[in-house]
């Protein structure tokens, strides 16, 4: 550790090459995020983790980290444009937390929570998006995609596969899989790919199990989404 | 033995050859199966799959990105009506309503016999000529009623489009005012002689002592660009001119291409001097693929003269080619990063930046990016020198710009100036009287009220990348801001989170206050989504969506308290707006099909 900046009046060291988000995520500090997942690339489109650098607002998985930053990131502005970026994210989609085997174990939801959102505010877009239930061993409901991409590229990075992909355009985007039926059944897709693992939201269940934790003791219904150090990690472990 | 593949297999094998199995092509070889096959078909994806030993979702991913390209049956004949503002101020929505009842054909759906499908596309570059409408991507300007029913006619009858009157095709460069740069009368090799008869670093000094900016937009120095490119390490150096002319009423890079393109090519060839590149590239928007043979000739033309190929003009070691690649509808890849993606390839996503294309671009290598008319303007101070032509123009803003000049004027077309030219005096020019508001450099630019049109264009003042619509007070300046509003969330690449659904919920709440459900309330609601566009989107676009949303509400806005119904609240579900529906499948409208509670449309 050579260097070090400040996030919001704390000290934060860092070794060189690694982003803001990195860095305080390492110290402890969290920065709200959805797109941003420690084993992978950074993608910088959920733009939640964006902090205010120098007066500028940039997202904080993308930036590197200098010596002598001065970052702003748990302000009442940011978090406020961070609860509408979430609320974005909800009425785009198709999200009924009481019905969704996820719930509880949800990055989406937890930090709905945890930025206290309280409502949509936005009207619903009620996007129609079919789910793909030809899989023996999983389901995947697009309806929850927040389109993240992190099985996209744990798909290509970690399984060495193709097996998801975003195609479309705009409000329009959508996710594929690599098949000429479309279906995840015809794709060479196995249960122990990490890219089944890494969805923050509910799109990929497993069939053979459901509730294995009933709720209420689910890894966000024991502490918020700000007091893990990797939440990620938490519910893949799940 | 080809003469027995089916045809789509003999498309893909065509094209697949042509570019060497290379996937960088891929967006190339998609558009080139379609224009031999109608579309992209799935046993289309299977064989370029096979060949280019990519997976399905990488071709899929790319063929789903762009507007022109379809995955799914489109007809024959694909029409698409330009939608710019302009092309709705000359009724361009009559005339498509027209054609899909002489065609019997909903819009937006293919016809049942899939002869033909007829939708709107953005702005295509024809503003001043149009309404303008493109056929299987050949663009089709100065569209009347008589003209519909003769392409109805030829539709019906299947004419191949190569045999469609020619005069249906003609673009008409309309110059009305040319100066240093339109009126050079640069012969091809003039500017590459000069330079290398100054060397490449005393042709980047001259560049430099110009003071010649990015005529994109951004107004970046283009001297300095090019050093820091010269001077980044890399395996590879590489020449891109953006003629992805996206932004709504620009048209002057068409003019450019169409009839200096030598200027335009040369001036790349200079850059590629500079930096030390041995590769350029064109990226020419789908909407002018009319120009794609025309250029190709030019570039034949050069190589034959020595003014492209290997050792120029005799120059041992000054090694360049130039080669153009089609968009293929996405405005978003006007921007420099996402360009470059789609140069590759592949879905036009702007990059995270830094790193900048100057020192990363195409291929991860240093690659100067720059604007047509800034690559012509170099071939011309290559040609007359530095201090000539920073003695143009204001000191901030060196030399003269092309504005493309549309809407409610006498005389639209083309005009060039020395910068600093007030808005009133290219006014005048164009013989726009009565005029209301100008929307500059379009809709991610700035909309003017009469008050100030004595600003000048200048980078210190109004800058921009060139267009220039004019509105007469006839015009509901509501009802422009909502089609710019509609481009911005048609064009949203949907990387961003707040520029994809935002985009989308500024669209709602436009098409809301039309219907009349507004109420104050929405105001603020603009001005909070106007804030996270700004403060969070990835890219310029996201940056700019809201702008004429803000512009007009602060200039017109008489023209949007007009639409609310009423000052303290209005509802956004309205119980008889919501049987509309239910009255067009029963093809009901009597009171009975009606409610009559409440404000609004009812009864």
């Amino acid at each position: 550790m050579s260097a070090s900046f400040t996030l919001d009046g704390r000290t934060i060291a860092f070794a060189e090459g690694k982003t803001i988000i990195q860095a305080a995520l390492a110290a402890g500090v969290y920065i709200p995020h959805l797109c941003y997942h420690p084993d992978f690339k950074p993608h910088g489109s959920c733009k939640l983790c964006t902090v205010k650098v120098g007066g500028r607002q940039t997202a904080s998985c993308t930036t590197l980290a200098q010596a002598g930053m001065v970052v702003e990131s748990d302000t009442q502005a940011l978090n406020d444009e961070r609860r509408t970026l979430t609320q974005m994210l909800f009425v785009e989609g198709n999200h009924f937390c009481p019905s969704c085997e996820k719930s509880g174990d949800c990055k989406l939801q937890a930090t709905a929570y945890d930025l206290g959102m309280m409502s949509a505010h936005f009207d619903h877009f009620f996007p129609s998006r079919p789910v793909d239930a030809s899989h023996p061993g999983v389901l995947l409901d697009f309806n929850r995609c927040i389109l993240c991409s992190l099985c996209v590229r744990a798909s290509r990075d970690v399984d060495g596969k193709n097996v998801f992909a975003l195609c479309g355009r705009g409000i329009k985007t959508y996710l594929i899989v690599n098949a000429k039926s479309g279906r995840l059944a015809d794709t060479d897709v196995a249960l122990g790919d990490k890219a089944l693992q890494v969805c923050p939201v509910g799109v990929m269940l497993r069939k053979d199990k459901g509730f294995t934790v009933p709720i209420g003791r689910r890894v966000f219904d024991l502490k918020p989404v700000s007091a893990y150090v990797d939440a990620s990690a938490a519910i893949e472990k799940e | 033995m080809t003469g027995t593949m089916d045809p789509v297999a003999q498309a893909v094998a065509a094209t697949v050859a042509r570019y060497r199995k290379d996937p960088y092509y891929i967006l190339q070889m998609l558009r080139e199966i379609q224009e031999a096959c109608d579309w992209i078909s799935p046993e289309a994806i299977d064989l370029l799959q096979q060949a280019l030993r990519l997976p399905r979702t990488k071709i899929e991913g790319v063929a789903g990105f762009y507007a022109f390209l379809y995955t799914r049956p489109r007809g024959r004949y694909r029409v698409l009506f330009s939608d710019n503002i302009t092309d709705r101020m000359l009724g361009n929505m009559e005339l498509l309503d027209y054609m899909c009842g002489q065609l019997w054909v909903e819009r937006g759906k293919t016809s049942e016999d899939a002869l033909v499908s007829i939708d709107t596309a953005s702005c295509t570059g024809m503003c001043d000529q149009g309404p303008a409408l493109l056929v299987n991507n050949y663009a089709i300007t100065r569209m009347t009623r008589e003209r519909v029913d003769e392409i109805c006619e030829l539709i019906r009858n299947k004419v191949a489009l190569a045999d469609w009157p020619r005069e249906y095709f003609r673009v008409e460069d309309q110059v009305r005012r040319k100066d240093v740069l339109l009126g050079s009368g640069l012969a091809p090799g003039d500017a590459l002689a000069a330079a290398l008869a100054r060397g490449a670093e005393g042709l980047l000094c001259e560049l430099k002592a110009s003071n010649l900016r990015g005529r994109g937009g951004a107004g970046f120095a283009t001297g300095l660009k090019w050093e820091a490119c010269r001077n980044a390490q890399g395996k590879a150096r590489y020449v891109v001119c953006n003629a992805d002319e996206g932004e709504p009423g620009t048209f002057k890079d068409r003019v450019l291409l169409a009839s200096h393109a030598d200027m335009v090519f040369e001036g790349m060839t200079l850059c590629a001097l500079v930096i030390g590149a041995g590769k350029g590239m064109l990226y020419l928007r789908g909407e002018y693929r009319y120009l794609l043979d025309h250029l190709n000739a030019v570039l034949e033309r050069r190589r034959r003269r020595n003014l492209l190929g290997a050792g120029i003009l005799g120059w041992s070691g000054f090694d360049f080619d130039i080669e153009i690649h089609l968009g293929a509808g996405a405005y978003v890849c006007g921007e420099e990063s996402a360009l470059i993606e789609s140069l590759e390839g592949k879905r036009g996503t702007p990059r995270n930046r830094p790193p900048f294309p100057v020192t990363h671009g195409y291929l991860d290598q240093p690659t100067v990016v720059n604007n047509v008319e800034t690559f012509a303007a170099s071939s011309l101070i290559a040609h007359r020198g530095g201090a000539w032509y920073a003695g143009i123009g204001t000191s901030a803003s060196a030399g003269t710009k092309i504005l493309s000049v549309s809407g409610d004027c006498a005389r639209p077309g083309l005009y060039e100036y020395p910068y600093g030219v007030s808005v009133s005096e290219v006014l005048d020019a164009c013989g726009a009287g009565d005029v209301q508001a100008v929307q500059v450099s379009g809709p991610s630019g700035v909309c003017l009220a009469a008050a100030e049109f004595g600003r000048r264009i200048a980078f210190e003042d109004i800058p921009t990348a060139g267009a220039f619509m004019v509105f007469d007070h006839s015009r509901d300046m509501f009802e422009v801001a909502r089609n710019f509003v509609h481009f911005f969330a048609h064009e949203s690449c949907g990387f961003c989170t707040p520029c994809r659904v935002g985009t989308s919920l500024l669209r709602n709440l436009m098409d809301k206050l039309k219907n009349g459900h507004g109420s104050p309330y929405d105001f603020a609601e603009i001005e909070k989504l106007n804030r996270i566009l700004q403060s969070m989107s990835h890219c310029g676009l996201g940056h700019s969506a809201c702008n004429p949303v803000l512009d007009t509400i602060a200039k017109f806005r008489p023209a949007y308290e007009r639409r609310l119904q009423q000052k303290e609240f209005e509802p956004a579900f309205d119980l008889d707006w919501a049987l509309e529906p239910a009255r067009q499948m029963t093809g009901r409208d009597d009171a009975g099909a009606h409610f009559t509670t409440g404000s609004g449309e009812g009864a």
